[in-house]
């Protein structure tokens, strides 16, 4: 995973609440056992206006102008701002894998699913949670006629935009800390194999039933 | 100190805490898919490591096989890439020695309904699956909810996730139902109630007599569906319907074996005076039968009850949602529910594929045909031994006589990976949970109902109350 330290880039402003899994990669791109390819159809039923189909020249197809993605001013982007409740739904991490192939390394919203929340953590994308009035204020920004440019600090947890503004986020330091260093997760928890073995141990004797079909 | 049911799971699965202050929460039992495992396992692979506790891992295809000409097995899987993904399941699971029920194996079916047929999904356990509806399994007084790709990687791994505890969330659900109510209309209630946000960060436990009066095919219908209001995992206490349920299935525990396991079991209630964070009640013994009229599982009224107007939200950006699902879904404000002409019916579903929903549906079907309108109606029992039992019962002959299609196992047109889909514009009353855009094909349009308002809708051709055929 590539760490996550101070990060520059464009903001696209999607104003909908509730933007669901489904919508971020519709469930026929999931039939790949890789975990690449998924970018070009991100938000594939709302950046098109053909149905989407593995394997589909993204060249030959009909594209929604009216869909934020495919304004001219957004082109290139790497932020992308929501409403609440984003990443709603399906558990699939592909949704992830979609939104950072296609370039985004961060996504700010004043709350997040969970499980979708958790899968960021593990692709090195950021979701950063805003207060309402600062969404709405950011909203205000991104909407102009040039994009929005912002400064994203990990470490010292700051969004600043065009120097002057300087706004603090908060993020929980058990989360913080792998992104900031690109950490291997398996490899930390390997590093309690021992407590694992013991906790075994304590387990089997308190609900034995559990290991029952081990030797299956 | 007085601990929520949650609270004891949780303290009971605890390994320690890594180094960040995250816990590690060991994980008794793991269920597997086709869609959300090759990553995993290819990433185990490469890393060359194994899986921790083979026994903890359970199998099966679900989301992309085709419900139509099973017999040929893998090979009959039309679409090549979706034959490749359940190819590559079947490889993994006999590269690395983990138990899987294939596509030929009479004991396949959707993952949240073998496990609990199976016996594998037993109370006091934590369960997890790359699956978001793993919460269905939370019915047994099991912490079970759905993980990404990279967890389930993690926990083939080192058999523990990493986890930051919820917080406690308690659903009264009071009343007796009248009839032609179910579990799904409590659940579809309680969203519309909480909202799909309404349970975020926490763990819903539901209690209340209304509760406790459902079978546990009721209570699974219910916890199914609390990833709907944002919760991870939803709970219902241990009692003697759990108990009853367990005993004698293949992989539960037996004997002596059982009888401690019960004692412990026994244990698995809140404590009186256990704080929850949140709290709020419904009222069963009022409800009508739901049905979602939107895009998200929230957005339902009452199956007599006529489309809502935008503006009757509050909340500025329910009124935006409101406006814009009215677009998608081709509906106008004030329209009665049961005017709304339908072009197909799903019954199935990990929501509502098991023996008692299809027998809800029979009944209400029985001796009645399916009206020449709809294009399709079909029938997914969630597994084959569900669907065994529905033809030991002669459940298959009523739905077969009255025109609906009688299928094999599988997800199906809950989320249309196969070839069971809606088309452009096409209106469909479906027991599965999830109504989102292109849920069930691309600008299908999904309505959230019980089994026996499916029935009811299939025989009037529109959204119709099933107590009109009771």
């Amino acid at each position: 995973m590539d760490p996550f330290n101070v990060y520059r880039g464009t903001v696209v402003p999607l104003d909908r609440a509730n933007v669901d899994t489904d919508q971020i990669i519709p469930k026929q791109f999931l039939k790949s056992i890789k975990r690449t390819g998924f970018g070009e159809n991100l938000f594939d039923a709302w950046r098109f206006k053909d149905e989407g189909e593995i394997g589909k020249n993204p060249n030959e197809r009909e594209i929604n102008r009216e869909f934020i993605l495919n304004d001219p001013r957004y082109q290139g982007v790497s932020i992308l701002l929501g409403r609440q409740n984003f990443g709603c739904g399906s558990s699939r991490e592909h949704a992830v894998w979609a939104l950072s192939e296609f370039g985004i390394r961060c996504v700010i919203a004043p709350s997040f699913a969970d499980i979708f929340y958790n899968n960021c953590f593990k692709n090195g994308l950021l979701p950063i949670v805003f207060k309402e009035k600062i969404i709405d204020y950011l909203f205000d920004l991104a909407t102009g006629p040039r994009a929005l440019e912002i400064e994203v600090n990990l470490e010292r947890q700051r969004l600043t935009i065009d120097s002057a503004d300087d706004i603090p986020f908060d993020i929980n330091p058990g989360r913080k800390a792998p992104l900031l260093l690109g950490l291997d997760d398996i490899g930390m928890t390997f590093k309690h194999a021992d407590d694992i073995r013991d906790f075994e141990v304590r387990h089997r004797q308190a609900m034995p039933w559990i290991f029952d079909h081990d030797e299956a | 100190m007085s601990k929520t049911l949650y609270d004891k799971i949780w303290d009971a699965h605890v390994v320690g805490q890594r180094s960040d202050g995250t816990t590690i929460l060991y994980i008794d039992q793991h269920l597997l898919h086709e869609v959300t495992s090759p990553q995993a396992f290819e990433g185990l692979r490469l890393a060359g490591r194994s899986p921790w506790r083979l026994g903890a891992n359970l199998a099966t295809p679900d989301h992309n096989v085709p419900t139509k000409n099973r017999a040929a097995g893998v090979d009959g899987i039309e679409d090549p890439i979706a034959r490749e993904q359940v190819i590559a399941l079947d490889r993994n699971c006999n590269h690395f020695g983990i138990r899987q029920f294939d596509m030929t194996d009479p004991r396949q079916g959707i993952v949240h309904v073998i496990g609990p047929e199976q016996g594998a999904t037993l109370p006091g356990t934590t369960i997890v699956c790359g699956d978001s509806h793993t919460s269905t399994h939370g019915a047994f007084g099991a912490l079970a909810h759905g993980i990404g790709t990279s967890e389930v990687e993690h926990v083939l791994a080192t058999q523990c996730l990493v986890q930051t505890k919820s917080r406690n969330m308690r659903v009264e659900v009071q009343g007796k139902l009248r009839e032609g109510v179910y579990a799904k209309d409590i659940v579809l209630a309680i969203i519309g109630e909480l909202g799909t946000a309404g349970a975020t960060g926490h763990t819903i436990e539901y209690t209340g007599d209304a509760i406790q009066s459902l079978s546990m095919e009721g209570r699974m219908t219910v916890c199914n569906m609390s990833i709907e209001a944002g919760a991870r995992a939803g709970l219902v206490a241990v009692d003697d319907v759990t108990l009853n349920y367990i005993e004698g299935r293949p992989l539960a525990p037996e004997g002596e074996r059982l009888e401690m396991a019960e004692q412990y079991w026994r244990g698995l209630v809140s404590d009186p005076g256990a704080n929850f964070d949140l709290f709020t009640e419904l009222d069963a013994g009022s409800l009508k039968p739901q049905v979602s009229w939107g895009t998200n599982p929230e957005l339902v009224v009452d199956i007599d009850d006529v489309v809502p107007a935008p503006d009757s939200f509050d909340d500025p950006a329910k009124e935006e949602t409101a406006f814009r699902a009215l677009e998608y879904m081709g509906l106008e404000p004030g329209m009665p529910m049961t005017e709304l002409q339908l072009d197909r019916i799903f019954i199935g579903s990990c929501t509502n594929s098991r023996i008692e929903d299809l027998r809800a549906a029979a009944e209400v079907v029985k001796g009645r045909k399916v009206s020449s309108v709809l294009k399709s109606a079909i029938v997914v029992p969630g597994s084959g031994p569900v669907k065994a039992e529905a033809e030991q019962e002669g459940l298959n002959q009523i739905f077969l006589d009255a025109g609906f299609e009688w299928r094999d196992p599988g997800c199906s047109m809950c989320l249309a990976m196969n070839a069971d889909r809606l088309y452009p514009e096409e209106r469909a009353a479906s027991t599965s949970n999830r109504n989102f855009e292109g849920r069930q094909g691309h600008l299908g349009r999904t309505h959230l109902v019980s089994p026996a308002t499916a029935a009811a809708s299939a025989i009037a051709g529109h959204f119709a109350d099933p107590r009109e055929f009771m």
